[in-house]
C-alpha cells in the first residue's frame, strides 16, 4: 500500500514539476474558463436575478470546456516525448500509472478553479465562498479527472484528438455537471448542505464508480 | 447459413417484412383513433418499438464490449460495432418520431423530461463510439479502446437516468398540450398493436445487425487476404 502511494506520488510529482516549470496546463485551463465567463457576461444582460439563474451553469460549462483542453495536454507530452513507453516499461502495475496521471490532472484543474471561481464571484456578483462550494468543486474535479484521464489516454492515439476528447468526455460527465450546477445554484441562493445532499451523493457515486471502472479499464489502453 | 450478405430469402427478413405488413395494417386501419390526441397518437406505435430497438442496441453493445475485453475474440467486436450502428440509427429515429409526436401533444418539441434527457445523452455517447472507431486505424487496439467506450456507456446509463430524474424534479418539464396521460383510453388495443409492432421491429433489428456483422466479417477477411497476398509477393520477389 505504501509502495503504491509512493509510485502514484512519483508520477504525479513528475507532472507537477513539469507544470511548475512551464505552467502550460493551468494557464490554458484558467484562461479558457475565464474567457467563457467573460463572453457570457457580454452575451447575457446580467442582473441580480438572472445571474443566480444562469451563473452556475455558465461557471461549470466553462470549467468543463476548459478542462478538456487541459486533459488533452495530459498525454500529449508523454506521447510526443516517447515517455509513455518508458512509463509502461517501469515495473509497476498499470492502474498506478492511471492514478498518478489522474492525480496530476486533478491538481491542474483544481488550481485553475482557485483562479476561476473568485473571478466568477466578481463578474456575476454572487456569494460562493462557502464550505459547500469547496465540496462541490472537489467532487466535480475528482470526477472530471477520473473520466478525463481515461479518455485522454485513448484520444491521444487518434489523429483528431482535439475533436475526439470533448466528444467522448462531455456526454459522459453530464450527470456530474448537473450535480455541480444544481448544488452551486443552491449555494448562490444561500441554501446549505441539506438542500443539495442528493446531488452531492450523486456526485460521490459518480466519482467512486468511475475511479474504480477507469482504473480497471486503463490496463486495456496501455496493453500492446 | 449462406455467406451472401444481401439474401432476400433470409427467414428473419421474410418474417420481419410479413410482420411489418401486419403491424402497418393494425396501426393505420385496425386500431381506433385515440380520442384525446387524435391521429397523432399513431406515431407512438412506431416510436415505442423503435425506442425498444435503440435500447436493445445499447444492451448488445455493452454486453459484447464486456465479452470482447474478457475473451478478446473478434466476433464480439463485430457484434458490438454492428449493433452500435443499427442502434444509433434507431436512436435517431426514436428522437425524431418522439419530437414529431410531442409537438402537437405536449405543445413543445423538446423538454427536460428524464427519459428524453437520458436518451439524448446516450445517443451522443454512442455517436462518439462510432466516431472514435472511424478515426482510429483498424486493429486490435481499436477494438479494445472501442470496447472501453462501450463499457463506460453502460456504467454511465443508470447514473445519467438518476441525475436526469432528479433534475426533472427541480425543473418540472413543460407539458401543456392535450396531455398524454390518457393513453389508457385505448386499453388492450394499444397493447396488442404495440406488441406486434415491437416484435416486427425487433426482427428488423436482428436482421440489420446480422447483415452488418457479415459485412464487417467480409471487410476483415479482405484485409487478411490483402496482407497474405502482399506477403507472398514479397517473399516471391525476395
Amino acid at each position: 500500500m505504501k509502495g503504491s502511494l509512493a509510485v502514484i506520488w512519483a508520477i504525479g510529482r513528475k507532472d507537477l514539476l513539469l507544470e511548475i516549470r512551464n505552467k502550460d496546463v493551468v494557464v490554458a485551463v484558467a484562461g479558457f474558463a475565464l474567457l467563457v465567463l467573460v463572453i457570457f457576461t457580454v452575451a447575457i444582460d446580467l442582473n441580480q436575478a438572472n445571474a443566480k439563474l444562469v451563473g452556475p451553469g455558465v461557471l461549470w460549462a466553462g470549467i468543463a470546456f476548459a478542462g478538456v483542453t487541459g486533459l488533452n495536454r495530459a498525454f500529449a507530452l508523454e506521447v510526443e516525448g516517447g515517455t509513455l513507453e518508458a512509463l509502461m516499461l517501469a515495473p509497476i502495475s498499470r492502474d498506478l500509472i492511471y492514478f498518478g496521471k489522474a492525480l496530476g490532472n486533478f491538481l491542474f484543474i483544481a488550481v485553475a478553479q482557485i483562479i476561476v471561481i473568485p473571478v466568477f464571484a466578481v463578474l456575476f456578483n454572487l456569494v460562493v465562498f462557502r464550505w459547500e462550494m469547496l465540496a462541490i468543486s472537489l467532487l466535480t474535479t475528482i470526477g472530471f479527472s477520473a473520466v478525463g484521464t481515461l479518455f485522454a489516454a485513448m484520444a491521444v492515439r487518434v489523429r483528431a484528438r482535439e475533436v475526439m476528447l470533448p466528444l467522448l468526455f462531455l456526454p459522459v460527465v453530464v450527470p456530474l455537471l448537473m450535480a455541480a450546477i444544481e448544488s452551486t445554484s443552491q449555494v448562490v441562493n444561500g441554501r446549505s448542505w441539506s438542500d443539495m445532499s442528493e446531488w452531492l451523493q450523486l456526485a460521490i457515486a459518480f466519482d467512486l464508480a468511475f475511479i474504480v471502472i477507469s482504473a480497471f479499464l486503463f490496463q486495456h489502453i496501455l496493453e500492446d | 447459413m449462406t455467406n451472401k450478405i444481401l439474401n432476400l430469402f433470409d427467414p428473419i427478413l421474410i418474417f420481419s417484412a410479413a410482420l411489418m405488413g401486419v403491424a402497418l395494417y393494425m396501426i393505420f386501419i385496425w386500431a381506433p383513433t385515440e380520442t384525446n390526441q387524435g391521429a397523432v397518437q399513431r406515431i407512438l406505435y412506431f416510436h415505442v418499438p423503435i425506442a425498444w430497438g435503440a435500447m436493445l442496441g445499447i444492451f448488445v453493445v455493452s454486453g459484447s464490449s464486456i465479452m470482447y475485453l474478457w475473451k478478446k475474440e473478434e466476433k464480439w467486436d463485430r457484434l458490438a460495432v454492428a449493433s452500435a450502428e443499427v442502434g444509433v440509427v434507431f436512436g435517431g429515429l426514436m428522437l425524431l418520431t418522439g419530437m414529431i409526436w410531442a409537438r402537437p401533444v405536449w405543445s413543445v418539441w423538446w423538454t427536460g423530461e428524464a427519459k428524453l434527457t437520458t436518451a439524448l445523452i446516450l445517443f451522443f455517447i454512442y455517436v462518439a463510439y462510432l466516431m472514435f472507431r472511424a478515426y482510429f486505424p483498424p486493429g486490435a487496439q481499436r477494438q479494445r479502446l472501442a470496447a472501453i467506450i462501450g463499457v463506460i456507456g453502460a456504467v454511465d446509463t443508470p447514473i445519467i437516468y438518476f441525475a436526469a430524474n432528479l433534475w426533472a424534479q427541480a425543473h418540472p418539464p413543460i407539458i401543456t398540450g392535450p396531455v398524454a396521460d390518457s393513453d389508457s383510453a385505448l386499453g388492450s388495443d394499444l397493447g396488442t398493436v404495440l406488441l406486434v409492432a415491437t416484435v416486427a421491429f425487433s426482427f428488423l433489428f436482428v436482421y440489420l445487425v446480422q447483415s452488418r456483422y457479415k459485412i464487417r466479417k467480409s471487410e476483415d477477411d479482405l484485409v487478411e487476404l490483402k496482407r497474405a497476398s502482399s506477403a507472398s509477393v514479397m517473399t516471391g520477389a525476395g
